[in-house]
């Protein structure tokens, strides 16, 4: 199986877990088994069954859009990354309920 | 990945005292007496004095930039100390630039730092920006502002020295489209602001921002010598609690909205709009008190407890602030602050639908609702935004001196404030 590296602000939706291993053949389907684990990840990844725009997924060093996205076929070795957007510490201070 | 030549090839004479202030970067060849030389003739645009601006600063003065901006309307504040280790106890409560300044000053006095005492906005970035600036360095800590500055360097075309933190987790790259992508490229859009880690999520390492502040000076000082592999086209991701550093690709993007137009075509739009948020902790929009205009229809805190007790078909909700609910709460309630309603109602009506499903998933359109907050102006302020943004004014109604009156008239052990 692969595993896919979750970054910090996602990690609230693994139970905290940062390597996730998941079952597939392709990275769309890696995706899919990570969020039926995790059902609390899917709308931070995916809106219906389209990746998100702001989300970046990574194999290795390269990103899926310049592969074949989310057909990109892996390797149980293969590492998916996850590349949060992040803006810096100081976050605005609005709580947002219903998404803890 | 390549290997660039200088920025530009101005020069600027060093007096002897400086040469031996700048002794062990003049011994090594890749500086020399004439990079050394080069760098003080050099101009570095920093964007905020907080986290990264304090070791930039620090780090580039001493390095003997020559002429170092620095852009900051902020003040100490006794927290920041964890982590902007340029400022300290003796300036809390001074503005950033000038205890900034003070402390790059008392370093090196042979350079001249130039103070912008404003907000970075869509307004004032190109005028900034064009002040004849070599590079200018990201270390702000809000979206808007990054969009903003990424945007700001494609148009003019000035190499962006991108830094980010979050909690233990740092991200590093130089955005310089005239030869590779820019933040665009690879974050087209801002996570909706429903994604976005709040407060309480957030937070950072104190050390991290020195981690990576520092890690962009010296991809600052790179292109300005132009020696070694400036991150231009990656991106370099750490980890400090693993302490890993993986190097990803960024590619450019041939339809990027901005670095795959001709430069003199790009546009700098209003950021918050973009971002759904708002780029500073005092920013304030212009919609407040719109509740004025309008017939806000009222309820009674006895309808308010009729209507829990007899399982009424109605959503009470409750827009005071996280803190306040620590304090008192009508049971049964939807809590929702008000800041959360307003910054919807701007998403959306920014063309950001993601609001909907996010923030106000639970206010049904469909519903009566019954608005409160703890005296009744900020409820029928979020009845205003909420009627702006397709529900019913109808089917508002703002309950009357809030939970207040509730204390008063319905559970006298509740505490009041």
């Amino acid at each position: 199986m692969a595993s896919i590296r979750i970054p910090t602000p996602l990690r609230a939706y693994t139970g905290g877990a940062s390597n996730i291993e998941v079952a597939g053949e392709t990275v769309g389907e890696a995706l899919v088994n990570l969020v039926e684990a995790h059902p609390d990840l899917r709308v931070h990844l995916f809106n219906d069954d389209e990746l998100r725009s702001f989300v970046n997924i990574f194999i290795d060093d390269e990103d899926i859009r310049f592969m074949q996205g989310l057909d990109t076929e892996i390797a149980a070795s293969d590492s998916l990354r996850i590349i949060p957007s992040i803006a810096g510490g100081g976050m605005i201070a609005w709580s947002l309920p219903g998404w803890k | 990945m390549e290997m660039m030549t200088s920025l530009h090839s101005r020069i600027a004479d060093l007096n002897n005292e400086e040469v031996k202030r700048y002794s062990r970067h003049v011994i090594m060849p890749e500086v020399g007496i004439e990079g050394q030389r080069r760098l003080k003739a050099s101009n570095v645009l920093l964007i905020g004095t907080g986290g990264l601006g304090s070791p930039l600063a620090l780090y580039l003065a001493a390095a003997g930039i020559g002429r170092i901006g620095l852009v900051d309307y902020d003040v100490v504040d006794f927290s920041n100390l964890q982590r902007q280790v340029i400022h300290g106890v003796s300036t809390v409560g001074a503005s950033k630039l000038d205890s900034a300044a003070d402390r790059m000053l008392d370093l090196n006095p042979d350079i001249d730092v130039v103070k912008y005492n404003e907000p970075l906005t869509s307004e004032n970035a190109e005028r900034i920006f064009s002040e004849d600036w070599d590079i200018v360095i990201d270390g702000t800590d809000n979206f808007p502002t990054r969009y903003l500055v990424n945007d700001a360097c494609v148009k003019l075309g000035i190499p962006n020295v991108y830094g980010s933190i979050f909690r233990f987790e740092g991200q590093l790259s130089v955005f310089y489209a005239e030869s590779g992508p820019c933040y665009r490229c690879m974050f087209p859009e801002p996570p909706p602001p429903g994604l976005v880690p709040s407060c309480a999520e957030g937070g950072v390492l104190g050390i991290l921002p020195g981690t990576i502040g520092t890690m962009q000076a010296t991809e600052a000082i790179k292109l300005l010598l132009g020696i070694g592999e400036p991150m231009i086209g990656r991106m370099m991701l750490y980890d400090a609690l693993e302490m890993s550093f993986q190097t990803i690709k960024v590619r450019k993007d041939p339809d990027c909205p901005v670095c795959g137009i001709d430069k003199a075509d790009v546009v700098l739009i209003d950021y918050e709009q973009f971002c759904g948020m708002p780029a500073h902790d005092h920013s304030e929009f212009s919609s407040a008190d719109e509740s004025e205009e309008l017939d806000i229809k009222t309820v009674t805190v006895h309808d308010v407890k009729s209507a829990l007790e007899n399982g009424d078909d109605v959503v009470v909700i409750d827009v005071r602030d996280p803190h306040e609910w620590d304090i008192s709460v009508i049971d049964g309630t939807v809590k929702i602050p008000k800041p959360d309603i307003q910054l919807a109602k701007n998403g959306i009506q920014g063309g950001r639908r993601l609001w909907e499903e996010t923030v106000l998933k639970e206010i049904p359109k469909d519903k009566t609702l019954y608005v409160h907050c703890r005296s009744g102006v900020r409820s029928a302020d979020s009845i205003a935004y909420l009627s702006e943004v397709g529900y019913d004014l109808d089917k508002m109604f703002n309950v009357e001196g809030g939970i207040l009156a509730w204390a008063d008239e319905i559970d006298p052990e509740m505490p009041k404030y």
